[in-house]
């Protein structure tokens, strides 16, 4: 009925995060090539603002396209009150618990499978590193 | 079918970005991660529906088959416009250079 509004709260704080991490490296990596006059931190990983993007870009996606769907039921009208659930008093108890069960479990599949990328990604870089270093 | 459809469209779009790897000029990234998302999500939905409800995993009807195409399709959309607006090529800029 609504699910998808759980993943969507969720995607506008990352986004909201991400931007905040983005500045925020930037702003040490100025600091940084000024102080040792080297390259950004990033050379030594992924950054955060770049891991929290996958993350972005999995929860947008799926709203966006979740919300195509709920359209196509007719579950959601682009118009007050946009979720046709709410025209029914008897509606919004169901919609409610299906936001709820479905749409947080939709938000928290897809953060743990977000931090099984991130702890591959961090795993390789830690080993390509790890090689480079004993071939130098 | 629209589960099935938009888990192709994922795996499709990530062989793409694989291949072209680690360039990746026209951010098949974005796409791959827009689909994989919502492939992500709809499992969950067929999964809680079908513990709860029974019946049949995927739901093979015509309209289901259509959705699925039009899901595929908003996708591209969706990443074409990330890609015209981003323009990582930086077409726009030598266009309009060549143009003046």
């Amino acid at each position: 009925m609504a699910c998808f509004l759980v993943p969507m709260a969720e995607a506008i704080v990352v986004t909201v995060v991400k931007n905040i991490v983005e500045k925020k490296e930037k702003n040490s990596d100025v600091k940084l090539s000024a102080q040792t006059e080297l390259c950004s931190t990033s050379q030594t990983g992924l950054s955060w603002s770049h891991k929290l993007s996958w993350l972005n870009k999995l929860l947008w996606g799926g709203v966006v396209l979740l919300a195509l769907e709920h359209l196509w039921h007719g579950e959601i009208v682009p118009w007050p009150p946009f979720l046709t659930a709410m025209n029914n008093p008897a509606d919004i108890a169901p919609m409610l618990h299906e936001v709820a069960t479905i749409g947080t479990s939709m938000a928290i599949f897809v953060t743990v499978v977000w931090v099984v990328m991130v702890l591959v990604a961090d795993h390789k870089t830690k080993t390509i590193s790890a090689k480079v270093n004993t071939e130098n | 079918m629209f589960f099935i459809i938009t888990a192709l469209a994922a795996i499709i779009s990530t062989i793409i970005w694989y291949k072209n790897a680690p360039e990746d000029k026209y951010m098949l990234n974005n796409l791959s991660l827009i689909y994989w998302g919502t492939t992500l999500m709809w499992f969950v939905d067929h999964v809680i529906a079908y513990l709860t409800e029974g019946g049949a995993f995927f739901e093979i009807t015509l309209d289901a088959t259509l959705l699925g195409i039009t899901v595929v399709l908003l996708g591209l959309l969706v990443w074409l416009i990330i890609l015209l607006v981003k323009d990582p090529k930086d077409v726009f800029n030598k266009v309009l250079q060549l143009k003046r």
